[in-house]
């Protein structure tokens, strides 16, 4: 590797040749501050448009002040990182971003998790000179099923735009506009409700600032509560427990399973449930599905399309109804975990309790944004009454408990109420990327050979590799599974679907990067990659501790399929636990 | 999601779509796509956008981002009698200016916009070579010199109904 040497502060440094002042400095330990600039690690992603100033330094031989985010090392630099003139230029820079910002701190989402107030902190900005005279520009405010845009408060990072047209390959987002009507927007600047969007949350996930924020359902909620006549119960996805602690200051990694549990229960839910037995009921619809196809197919049946697609993400779901309609009877139709959940709980178990299903209020904890507009719907509710009335993030969660006063920290354990509290390992893994497929085989292989695995553990399914294939050998049956996370990998996937060059019999898609895990509606990672692995880690252990790890032994889904569903499938399975698919491309009409 | 329907004339289809393969369907030559479909068009509305994307397999908003960020490309169709002036170094230091702003009084519209009933649209051109005359003002194919703001309402007369 080619190398250069230059001086920073005084300092000499040798570095591989591309690498920008910023990284050289950093290798020196010294920081300089950064705004617009983000770096994805393992994606391979760097957002560096140049755009703030804020990280700009002196160096020698330049008249002007260099962006250390984007300026490269040459031999025989010489870098001033702190001199008088670059602090003056970086407060000047932070007060002009700032003259055209609202000052609603206060009531702002992202308070205490802004980049931009902790710059205006750390660069002791105390007073906006020009404030009074200069009009700010406003913008209108945007608000979606999952997503709200407040453009007032873009900074014109463009991470956003990053995320959602390299990593996730949808598009819904653009720079726009010049002067001071710039700003990041869908096309023709109408609502994110009619662009491409697929509400994956991942822009609203590294938005700096509070311009993008989850739409919050926590008011709904607590008034449920409130409502004496309503029985209201709750659900918890998989990836929530492993990422919960960290917003009571907990170590990445931390499961708190037990304690979000007694703190669903402090806050007053009359039931507090699991969507992992959920998750373990999508493993008997979709694996019986696979199966059925798969031996249709090995008997020569040309209307079994394989490869069968997972259909338990509902981003993923967005993006195919978006992009390959023409590929939509290729997904599994059974609905995701969420809104199985809601079907059985609004049936089943509100006829068990001997409650009206409009008095029963089904609330979910997801780590998903998705998921919001998944709920809303209209093929998931019955004369209006949604299966899932409201869905909340894992951060509006951490919020709501923050507001009862509860400390997560001292909490006892709690255990989930029965029946629908009740999962295997198999349902716990659904939360990261790879864990559906796994549960999937653990099923399908032992009903599929009538033998016991072996071994439970496929970790050849595991990992963070964007698009990783393992065959498994089905007892003399090689089935080939593809896996991809985050939609663009997605993408190359159901290209060659489309082609007709994949070669899988089964491929599991989540949208978000990580899986769940890495979710749009999670604890901010700030694109730190070993949060999502520690995260990813706690959901394998919680898989591991569990006495029963494979769906089809979960004895409350037996016993679920004994009292009202019958076999999976069944008809009234298929009335209840599976859905279909729409195509939303535009069309493009032509006048006769 | 998105359920706006976009119609267009099968004709016009064709055109976009002749443009695009001229350009081997690249999406490194929007900018001349989109210059081209302008000419042909006299401005880009969405629906035309809608189908560059699908040609070049680039997103619809980043094709807005584009035509919204360069000021040549505009969305609103220009009027019967599209009013140019020219704001070249030349015309400009002779108060093309304030001519132009005469024009935005008389007319209440901003550069690159229409009148309601589709007569004026605005627009600032970059020098057009009349450095003689300056400054200059185009109606249509019409050129005026030496304009001064007090020609502004002679000028727009000529345009009046039934002249
Ligand atoms: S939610 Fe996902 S698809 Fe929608 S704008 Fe954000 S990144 Fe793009
Ligand atoms: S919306 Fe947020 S992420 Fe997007 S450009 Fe603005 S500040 Fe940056
Ligand atoms: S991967 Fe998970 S968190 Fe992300 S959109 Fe899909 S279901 Fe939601
Ligand atoms: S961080 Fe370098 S220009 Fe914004």
């Amino acid at each position: 590797m080619e190398t250069l040497k230059l001086t920073i502060d005084n300092k000499q440094v040798e570095v591989p040749k591309g690498t920008t002042i910023n990284k050289a400095a950093k290798q020196l330990g010294i920081e300089i501050p950064t705004l617009c600039y983000m770096e994805l690690h393992d994606l391979n992603i760097e957002n560096n448009p140049a755009g703030c100033r804020i990280c700009v330094v002196e160096v020698e031989k330049r008249r002007n002040l260099a962006p250390s985010c984007a300026t490269r090392c040459e031999e025989g630099m010489v870098v001033k990182t702190h001199t008088t003139r670059v602090l003056n230029a970086r407060r000047t820079v932070m007060e002009f971003i700032l003259s055209d910002h609202p000052k609603d701190c206060l009531i702002c989402a992202k308070s205490g998790n802004c980049d931009l107030q902790a710059m205006a902190h750390q660069l002791g900005i105390r007073e906006i000179p020009g404030q009074e005279i200069a009009a700010m520009s406003t913008y209108k405010k945007d608000t979606s099923p999952s997503i709200i845009r407040n453009q007032d408060k873009c900074i014109l990072c463009r991470r956003c735009e990053m995320m959602c047209n390299t990593v996730q390959t949808v598009g819904a987002l653009s720079a726009v506009n010049r002067g001071f009507m710039a700003t990041v927007a869908p096309a023709f600047e109408q609502n994110l409700e009619y662009s491409t969007c697929t509400y994956c949350g991942q822009c609203v996930a590294v938005c700096p600032t509070g311009a993008l924020t989850e739409v919050d359902n926590t008011p709904d909620v607590l008034r449920a509560l409130a409502d004496p006549t309503k029985t209201v119960i709750v659900q918890t996805a998989p990836a929530v427990r492993a990422a919960l602690g960290e917003l009571f200051g907990m170590e990445p990694g931390t499961l708190v399973t037990g304690k979000m549990v007694t703190a669903l229960r402090a806050l007053g839910f009359d039931y507090v449930f699991d969507t992992d037995f959920a998750a373990d009921l999508t493993i008997m619809e979709e694996g019986t599905e696979l199966l059925d196809r798969l031996t249709r197919h090995l008997k020569g049946d040309k209307t079994a399309r394989l490869p069968i697609l997972t259909s338990c993400c509902p981003g993923w779901v967005n993006f195919f109804e978006e992009y390959f309609p023409d590929l939509k009877d290729v997904p599994s139709t059974s609905k995701s975990p969420q809104q199985m959940f809601g079907a059985i709980a609004k049936t089943y178990f509100a006829d068990k309790i001997k409650v009206n299903r409009k008095d029963l209020v089904v609330v979910s904890i997801m780590p998903c944004l998705a998921k919001k507009y998944e709920c809303q719907r209209e093929e998931f509710s019955l004369d209006g009454n949604r299966d899932v009335d409201f869905s909340i993030s894992t951060r509006e969660l951490a919020a709501f408990i923050k507001q009862a006063n509860i400390d997560l920290n001292n909490l006892e354990e709690g255990e989930f109420d029965a029946p629908l509290g009740e999962s295997t390992g198999a349902g716990v893994i659904f939360g990261t990327t790879g864990g559906v497929i796994e549960a999937a085989v653990r099923t399908a292989y032992e009903v599929h050979t009538g033998k016991k695995l072996p071994k439970v553990d496929f970790n050849e399914l595991r990992g963070l590799e964007g698009v990783r294939s393992a065959t498994i050998d089905f007892d003399g049956l090689p089935i080939n599974i593809g896996i991809a996370h985050g939609l663009g990998n997605a993408r190359k996937l159901l290209n060659d679907v489309r082609s007709g060059k994949s070669k899988f019999h089964a491929i599991e898609v989540m949208a978000c990067p990580g899986g769940c895990i890495g979710g749009g509606g999670q604890p901010l990672h700030h694109g730190n990659s070993e949060i999502i692995k520690a995260r990813a880690a706690a959901i394998y252990a919680e898989d591991k501790k569990k006495p029963l790890r494979k769906s089809h032994e979960n004895p409350f889904i037996i016993k679920l399929y004994e009292e009202f569903l019958g076999k999976p499938n069944s008809e009234k399975a298929h009335h209840l636990l599976h859905t279909k698919y729409f195509d939303k491309k535009k069309k493009i009409i032509v006048k006769q | 999601m998105s359920s706006i329907k976009i119609e267009l004339r099968q004709e016009d289809v064709n055109k976009i779509k002749e443009i695009c393969t001229s350009f081997n369907n690249d999406p490194q030559e929007l900018i001349n796509v989109l210059h081209k479909c302008q000419e042909h068009f006299g401005y880009l509305p969405a629906e035309v956008q809608e189908v560059i994307s699908n040609e070049l397999v680039v997103p619809v908003a980043k094709i807005y981002g584009v035509v919204t960020f360069y000021s040549f490309f505009t969305m609103t169709p220009k009027g019967k009698h599209p009013v140019s002036i020219c704001m070249g170094t030349a015309c400009y230091v002779r108060g093309a200016e304030k001519v132009l702003d005469e024009f935005k009084k008389e007319l209440g519209l901003q550069v690159g916009q229409t009148t309601n009933d589709g007569k004026f649209s605005l627009s600032s051109l970059r020098c057009v070579g009349a450095c003689g005359l300056a400054p200059v003002v185009m109606v249509g194919d019409k050129t005026y010199g030496r304009v001064a703001p007090d020609d502004v309402r002679n000028i727009l007369k000529e345009y009046e109904e039934g002249k």
